[in-house]
């Protein structure tokens, strides 16, 4: 450290002998961020939730009270809202998992080094394009006349697509315009949150222990089972939270893709906006988060953290 | 007799690299035999033939008999302790002891039993429920021990399985191992860069270099009869002496091995034995080890030799200095003449 000013190198020896005050200050920045920015705006939305709207003068009344949750659970639109939300993220949550895991471990334990950054770049390039380009190209991939329906029918699939669409609930007009078709959408923008912590937990397994299980007696379906599956369950956990808090809280894909009921993000953005309702909308942003506790407490239940 | 691991011809290479050029070697039924030698000299791969994780690109691998050239590892009755113990880290130790039981469809109650008894064989009855990671090296160890021994291998297949100990454990564990091999009877192959380790626990070593078996014999033999300059001075240490220098004391021009403890420093004025051979030169430095000291010694016109001195053999005062002129004299029949390379 030749030329540096004295008044530097007096500082440096002065931290060197201090860690604690060298951690602190380490420390201030991410704590102001996660205490004001992050905590507290979570603490003023929770506040709002518990407020209620007067109905005639739609004013807010900051006072404690229930009611605008008993009014989030007590209509039956606004559970059908949550269930449809819910099942919609549990559905496109196992979708990923199914769909991302052969590529994941395609990615982490088969591929050579170049086909692995191949492969790797290839998950992360769709995130480098606009969330709305891709959802809107979506829409017209899945349109009556777009080219989904131009290769079912060349493939001479036709019925069983008109038979899917058939279905209640799943299905509708046309894939552009049902759940079916917005499960599509919402698998394909999150399976990359699902292959990276996936493949990068695979990666961590170490050959040996495959080895091991096969050297006493494991098929590799068992081997698979009782000791690939385990030690990737944190991987699956963490790309799940990803898949299912994403489909919780989104709003966009809902409004431009499938059927028209409404999900939880649709109805945070209307009621704050066009209803001015915001302590609905708070309580209806609450919503997933209670969900996702939940969903990372049954996970430390069934141990999807023990191998951490 | 069937051999319990026949090897015939076989041969692996990865790439342009020929780890193993065609092996043949027969282990007999419960034999602690020993898979010797440098990094890269094809014993790991010949280890891993036998498990199964690696295929021979030619020649075959038999278990007793049976060609199990393509048969899986799951369906080979052998086992291996892995040099990184390879234990799983999300089961406890009971249930890494009985895993291949579990996988073998047997009860939960019999394997809890059978993994008990395991553990009380390596003497760590009462971990069962910790989990690996809870363990100290030498523990690890033993778990991975009794996890490859609860099927009843036949063969039970060890990669450097002491590798990762320090020494004194690791003296510890030979013994443990020597002796529990006795009491199962079962064949125990064991790879070791480690020469010590092979020659005190082994019945036969196969000393590896470059993908080939340079020497397959018992310790006593591969020390006082290595047919190879390799072998004399990978197993022991050595005085390689050759060419010019060879023909000088013996007349013949073929490379010899005297050990560091068979040659003698006798005193410049002293007149050797009878019939010995002699050389003179100059002491360059004395390195002391307690028990004895390692002289090397620059000789005239030659190479520099090793000489090690027994402690008793220097009587008090009369210290080697640096730069003495000394002479070396041996035993003729104690050099031992070694095959061209």
């Amino acid at each position: 450290m030749t030329g540096s000013p004295a008044v530097l190198r007096r500082a440096s020896a002065w931290f060197q002998g201090r860690n604690a005050f060298y951690v602190a200050l380490l420390l201030a920045p991410p704590l102001l961020w996660l205490g004001t920015v992050y905590l507290g705006s979570l603490f003023a939305l929770l506040m709002q939730s518990f407020y209620s709207i007067d109905e005639y003068t739609a004013r807010i009344v900051p006072e404690f009270t229930l009611r605008t949750y008993a009014q989030l659970f007590s209509q039956p639109a606004h559970v059908d809202i949550v269930v449809r939300t819910l099942l919609m993220a549990v559905a496109v949550t196992i979708a990923s998992a199914v769909v991302a895991f052969p590529v994941a471990n395609y990615m982490a334990r088969h591929a050579g080094p170049k086909m692995k950054a191949f492969f790797y770049v290839g998950v992360m390039l769709p995130m480098w394009t606009s969330y709305l380009v891709k959802v809107y190209a979506w829409r017209l991939i899945l349109a009556k006349e777009g080219i989904a329906s131009w290769f079912v029918g060349a493939a001479g699939l036709k019925p069983v697509l008109e038979s899917t669409l058939e279905l209640p609930v799943v299905g509708g007009p046309s894939l552009a315009s049902s759940y079916l078709g917005m499960f599509v959408v919402f698998v394909y923008m999150w399976l990359p949150f699902m292959i990276l912590p996936l493949a990068a937990a695979l990666e961590r397994v170490p050959r040996s222990l495959e080895q091991a299980s096969a050297d006493l007696g494991a098929r590799p379906g068992q081997t698979f089972r009782h000791v690939v599956l385990p030690l990737a369950l944190p991987g699956l956990a963490a790309g799940s939270i990803f898949t299912f808090s994403l489909t919780l809280g989104d709003f966009i894909i809902p409004s431009i893709v499938g059927a028209p009921g409404f999900f939880i993000g649709m109805m945070v953005y209307q009621q704050q906006g066009t209803a001015g309702n915001l302590p609905l909308a708070a309580a209806f942003s609450v919503v997933p988060i209670v969900l996702i506790a939940l969903y990372l407490a049954l996970a430390r239940r069934l141990g999807a953290f023990d191998a951490l | 007799m069937t051999a319990a691991i026949e090897l015939r011809a076989a041969s692996r290479a990865f790439g342009t690299v020929v780890a193993l050029d065609s092996i043949s070697l027969a282990v007999a039924p419960g034999e602690f035999f020993a898979l010797l030698g440098p990094s890269g000299s094809g014993k790991t791969t010949c280890l891993r033939l036998i498990a199964g994780f690696d295929r021979a690109d030619s020649g075959e691998v038999l278990l007793g008999g049976v060609d199990v050239t393509d048969v899986p590892p799951f369906d080979r009755n052998v086992n291996t302790v892995f040099q990184d113990y390879a234990l799983f880290p999300h089961m406890s130790v009971a249930e890494n002891v009985a895993y291949g039981l579990k996988v073998r469809g047997v009860n939960a109650a019999e394997r809890r039993r059978r993994a008990g008894e395991m553990l009380e064989l390596v003497r760590l009855g009462a971990y069962g429920d910790r989990r690996p990671a809870q363990l100290s090296g030498g523990q690890r160890q033993r778990v991975a021990l009794a996890r490859a021994l609860i099927n009843q291998p036949h063969v039970l297949l060890l990669d450097e399985p002491l590798g990762a100990l320090d020494l004194k454990l690791r003296e510890e564990m030979q013994a443990e191992l020597k002796a529990l091999q006795q009491r199962l009877g079962i064949t125990f192959v064991f790879v070791t860069h480690d020469q010590g380790e092979a020659l005190s626990m082994a019945d036969r070593v196969a000393v590896f270099s470059q993908g080939r078996i340079e020497q397959l014999d018992t310790p006593r033999a591969l020390y006082n009869r290595p047919r190879t300059a390799f072998v004399a001075s990978f197993v022991g240490s050595a005085n390689v002496v050759e060419d010019a220098f060879a023909e000088r004391l013996t007349g013949r021009r073929q490379a010899f091995a005297i050990r560091p403890e068979l040659v003698e420093i006798v005193a410049a004025g002293d007149a050797a034995p009878e019939g010995a051979v002699r050389c003179e030169g100059t002491l360059e430095d004395v390195l002391y080890h307690g028990a004895s000291s390692r002289c090397h010694v620059r000789v005239d016109g030659g190479p520099v030799l090793a000489v090690a001195r027994a402690e008793t053999a220097a009587p008090p005062g009369a210290e080697l200095r640096q730069g003495a002129r000394v002479s070396l004299a041996w035993r003729p029949e104690h050099a031992v003449m070694l095959e061209a390379q």
